[in-house]
């Protein structure tokens, strides 16, 4: 019985604790802060206190550490839509979250298969955006069409409609989410879309490109429009 | 054998505590209307749903945050929230000296609406379903054709300041919900679905080439201002737009 009773206490403590910790802010990094002088009169050399150099006289400044400039690895940007943690199938039948497309530069378009009046045209907005990448940036790019009627669009059909319209190269990605994740993720694009009827939904047309780390860089709104922004930006984010 | 009993007390009275703490719902009963924009200006079909009595007040909003940390103000991504996320709340963890306990929570973003929801086993209500329970008043589950209850409407759109009311302050509809109007706007879970336009602001032209079915969208009953003002706005949000204005409240699936 007390056995019983010092567990549950134990048990209880534990779990307040963690629920304590996960509120702890981040250490601050400034107390690594590392001087130098301006003028560099002593080369490289480094204080660790504020001060004068003892050649040129000028105030000691302090050296910005460069692990505070360039983010962790693994971390995201705030701005980020790798923020978004819902799990997406591909027309190969992979199960992949969209932070799995970091790395690479990405222009995402939504769509769907069954749509006869503008999607036909968007694809084919992507498709001339792509024949104006020269071969070399190709391989830094992904294509990415986001299914928005995900109960129709499987895997298999999204497969089938890459092979159809020529799509199914390594640089094109096709995903089928749930409803609340394309809501969620059309949400971030601000793309507005209803479904109108079973077979048919209306929805702007936007192709939006984001840099390797998945900032937003650039929009493009409209169906046959101009696409030269739009690929200057994707030329000066895969260079 | 004791200790069972205990524990199992111990457990019943933890869930009961939860259970409290979850918010009053009541069933709305579905059926077939004409909203002021739906498919192609057709009925509109709704089935059985249960929604809150009250919209999301500050309090609530408080134990969410305290708990998900990441919806707190210093901590929410940019992407998710704008900059006026929570911007009257003296801390992460404290209202504002104006913001009552019992006062609708507002400048949320879509999405701090939705994970809130989600993580309540709810959802945020459809654009149908709202207007759907909107279009009460006190005694009919349709009264738009009615004077005094667009003149209600439009009356409060006049008033100042009413998200500083506590819940519960203005009338019972028919389906015994409170707030729907005279207090604040809600969000809804495809707010993003209308296509008054590409963004009401941006272009007038209705057939302007960012939409396909623009054109097989239009209003069925023009009269009907005070719902179109509801529309418009919802038309200029963004997802991560957070309004002085803007609550929520949740609904739920009802399992057959």
């Amino acid at each position: 019985m007390k056995y019983f009773k010092i567990l549950f206490s134990v048990f209880v403590l534990v779990m307040t604790l963690a629920s304590c910790n996960s509120n702890k802010s981040e250490k601050a990094s400034d107390e690594l802060a590392v001087y130098q002088c301006p003028m560099k009169c002593e080369g490289e050399k480094t204080y660790s206190e504020a001060g004068s150099c003892p050649v040129c006289k000028m105030d000691l400044q302090p050296i910005e550490s460069e692990d505070s400039k360039i983010l962790n690895e693994n971390d995201i940007s705030d701005e980020s839509i790798f923020n978004l943690t819902s799990t997406w199938n591909t027309e190969e039948g992979e199960k992949i979250q969209l932070e799995d497309l970091k790395g690479k530069t990405l222009v995402m378009v939504m769509i769907y298969t069954t749509c006869k009046a503008a999607c036909p045209r968007l694809v084919a907005d992507m498709r001339n955006i792509e024949a104006k990448i020269p071969e070399t940036s190709l391989k830094d790019l992904r294509f990415v069409l986001v299914s928005i009627d995900p109960e129709t669009d499987t895997p298999e059909r999204l497969k089938a409609f890459a092979i159809e319209n020529f799509m199914d190269g390594e640089q094109w990605t096709f995903l089928q989410g749930t409803e609340g994740s394309v809501r969620e993720f059309a949400n971030v694009l601000a793309v507005k879309y209803k479904q109108i009827s079973p077979m048919d939904f209306s929805h702007s047309n936007i192709i939006s490109v984001f840099n390797t780390e998945g900032e937003l860089m650039h929009q493009q709104e409209g169906l046959g429009v101009d696409n030269k922004e739009t690929i200057e930006t994707i030329l000066q984010l895969t260079q | 054998m004791k200790t069972v009993l205990r524990l199992t007390i111990c457990l019943l009275i933890f869930w009961v505590n939860t259970a409290n703490c979850q918010s009053k719902m009541v069933t709305v009963k579905g059926d077939t209307y004409i909203p002021l924009y739906g498919r192609d200006s057709m009925q509109v079909t709704i089935t059985d749903f249960q929604m809150d009595v009250y919209p999301v007040t500050n309090a609530q909003f408080l134990e969410f945050v305290k708990k998900y940390p990441k919806w707190q103000r210093s901590q929410v991504k940019k992407i998710f929230a704008d900059n006026n996320y929570l911007i009257n709340w003296k801390s992460d963890i404290a209202l504002g000296d104006s913001q009552a306990l019992n006062a609708p929570i507002t400048n949320v973003s879509w999405f701090a609406a939705n994970d809130y929801c989600e993580c309540q086993g709810k959802r945020l209500p459809t654009v149908d379903e709202w207007e759907y329970v909107a279009m009460s008043n006190e005694t009919l589950p349709d009264a738009r054709t009615l004077e005094s209850y667009n003149e209600y409407i439009l009356g409060w759109y006049e008033k100042p300041k009413t998200f500083n009311n506590e819940i519960g302050s203005t009338f019972k509809n028919y389906w015994n919900i409170y707030d729907l109007h005279g207090l604040v706007w809600e969000w809804t879970s495809d707010f993003n679905s209308v296509l008054i336009s590409g963004e009401s602001r941006n272009d007038v032209d209705k057939d302007s080439s960012l939409f396909c079915g623009s054109a097989a969208v239009g209003a069925t009953d023009l009269m009907n201002y005070a719902a179109f003002m509801r529309y418009a706005i919802r038309g200029s949000l963004k997802a991560k737009y957070s309004m002085k204005n803007l609550g929520f409240r949740c609904v739920q699936d009802i399992n057959k």
